[in-house]
């Protein structure tokens, strides 16, 4: 059967608006939620500035237990969640909240990553100088791991591309549902490299962005 | 200036229990440069961290122009560590920021008006010799420039003390050489007191006054660099000491004179020390002319504490006992230590 484009092309547009809607909504939520996160998870933990056993405990374990779910179960499984605050479960909207829960632990625990590898005597330095905690944290930690923030995202978005594929299980729709719809189950293989293509091309391009920017930002 | 009162730090509990430092007694006067000095392990770094309270002691008091350090809310001891000025063994400069950046932290920290900031920036770049690396960036520079900017930054603040944490561990010879002399350019054109801790006694020889040697977070000796290098009285001073003073006698001397009076009791040997303007008296160029003695130099070295030569001779006075006996006497009027050496025993 072949591809009927006037059809198919206002489709592909409508997937890769839906896609691009998901990443850059859910990103963006995701880092607001995330990046306090990791600086929380870091600041809390032992021998941190603002050291809290508590804390530091429980956010530790919220964050592994959304890391260990699959993300195609978390979708289903927090449906009732997602109803609640969206007023639906169905849709491109509603397939953000997923994305943001499974995406924004995924982000803290990159960002604790990032400002981890910030050497101790910045920090060190930093009390030195007689630097409140905000200070430590907005003058030393974050625009020292900064580059490394940036590449860390660069992945987080990577595989916010990838959790947005499988959106189509909740009418989501994206490149990854048009790849599934069209190339999989109506055996139209042209519509299954057209997407796979584009996915490519832009994960390709994120990536090379972040490598950029972090070129761009490191000092060492 | 600062006194720290018996400073003991624990870490750790129960068997992993650790005690870095039991009991540190010390009295840094003001415009003082005080060293401390002591192997890896010694406690300290800890000690040093101990000051502006980047370790809390267990116990024991640390006053600072008789303010109770720990006795401060943390508003108050930001306050005061911003009188307190810091420079690492590894820098710690602010990779992403630039020379001039790094410099204007703490006035950035401390919410300067901009225009008094770039003011002092300038000033302070000048002063360490760096107004033309202000946009560079720290890994553009060598590890001597690295120090000058961890200096530059330490004084923007104008504090009273500098803490030297091994400034000079990472440096080779030359760089530490001139970090050196910075460091006292700080003390004699700004006042600031500095305290030191090193494992390299050629830093304590050049620009401290006053010494402590630390040892099993013990301060085992302590005093004016002079007097302690002088008569070390702890055999790990003593170590120190010979790091940079050789007093062993060469095994081939030692073998030549242990042959040489192998049949005689009578030798006459001694270690003789100068110290300041003595130094610079004919010694013994005047036991040769006013005793009928000869005096034979076996060994010696001659070197710079604090400006004051200080020499370390070991001579061998040959003639009769009774003529040696007088020019001893002679020697001991002056203003030198001297000390018969048993040639046999050491």
């Amino acid at each position: 059967m072949p591809l009927d484009w006037s059809y198919f092309r206002p489709e592909l547009i409508h997937a890769i608006e839906q896609t691009l809607l998901m990443v850059g909504v859910g990103l963006l939520i995701s880092l607001i939620i995330g990046i306090p996160l990791g600086i929380v998870l870091v600041v809390t933990r032992e021998n941190g500035i603002l050291q809290n056993k508590f804390i530091f405990s429980v956010l530790s374990v919220i964050v592994n237990i959304f890391r260990s779910i699959p993300f195609i179960i978390l979708i289903v499984a927090i449906i009732p969640f997602t109803r609640f605050i969206i007023g639906t479960s169905i849709g491109t909207v509603a397939a953000i909240v997923p994305l943001v829960i499974f995406t924004a632990p995924y982000i803290g625990r990159l960002i604790e990553n990032s400002l981890l590898e910030v050497d101790s005597g910045v920090i060190e330095l930093a009390q030195a100088m007689g630097a409140n905690p905000w200070q430590i944290i907005w003058r030393f930690l974050l625009p020292e791991a900064l580059s490394s923030i940036i590449l860390a995202v660069t992945i987080a978005t990577i595989g916010l591309i990838g959790a947005s594929a499988m959106a189509g299980a909740v009418g989501g729709g994206g490149l990854g549902d048009l790849a599934i719809v069209y190339g999989y189950q109506q055996f139209q293989t042209e519509v299954m490299i057209i997407t796979v293509i584009l996915l490519v091309i832009f994960v390709q391009l994120i990536q090379s962005i972040g490598n950029l920017l972090a070129k761009k930002i490191r000092r060492k | 200036m600062l006194v720290l009162k018996d400073i003991h730090k624990v870490y750790g509990k129960d068997k992993k229990r650790v005690e870095a430092l039991k009991g540190i007694n010390l009295e840094v006067g003001k415009g003082e440069i005080f060293g401390v000095i002591g192997f890896s392990g010694a406690g300290k770094s800890t000690l040093i961290r101990c000051v502006n309270l980047l370790e809390r002691p267990t116990s024991g008091q640390v006053l600072i122009n008789n303010v109770d350090m720990q006795k401060l809310p943390p508003r108050h001891l930001r306050k005061e560590r911003k009188k307190i000025g810091m420079i690492f063994q590894q820098f710690n400069l602010l990779n992403a920021k630039t020379v001039f950046k790094n410099v204007a932290m703490p006035l950035i920290i401390d919410g300067r008006p901009k225009q008094e900031i770039e003011k002092k920036v300038n000033e302070l770049l000048s002063f360490v010799g760096l107004s033309d690396k202000a946009k560079q960036y720290p890994e553009q520079l060598s590890g001597g420039q690295k120090q000058r900017v961890g200096i530059a930054r330490a004084l923007a603040t104008d504090p009273h003390i500098l803490l030297c944490d091994e400034a000079t561990s990472a440096l080779d010879p030359d760089t530490t050489q001139s970090i050196l002399e910075l460091l006292k350019k700080v003390r004699n054109e700004l006042g600031i007191t500095i305290l030191i801790i090193t494992h390299e006694m050629n830093v304590i020889r050049d620009i401290c006054d006053k010494v402590a040697v630390i040892d099993g977070g013990v301060i085992v000796e302590q005093g004016s660099v002079l007097d302690v290098f002088s008569e070390p009285k702890k055999e790990i001073t003593k170590n120190f000491v010979r790091t940079i003073l050789n007093d062993e006698i060469p095994p081939t001397i030692k073998t030549f004179i242990k042959t040489k009076h192998q049949h005689s009791d009578s030798h006459y040997m001694y270690r003789v020390l100068f110290k300041g303007a003595s130094a610079n008296n004919p010694l013994l160029s005047n036991i040769a002319k006013q005793f009928p003695v000869d005096v034979n130099v076996i060994h010696g070295t001659i070197t710079e504490l604090q400006g004051i030569p200080f020499g370390n001779l070991i001579i061998e006075l040959q003639g009769k006992p009774e003529d040696i006996k007088q020019a001893l006497a002679f020697i001991k009027q002056q203003e030198v230590i001297v000390k018969e050496v048993d040639i046999h025993a050491t």
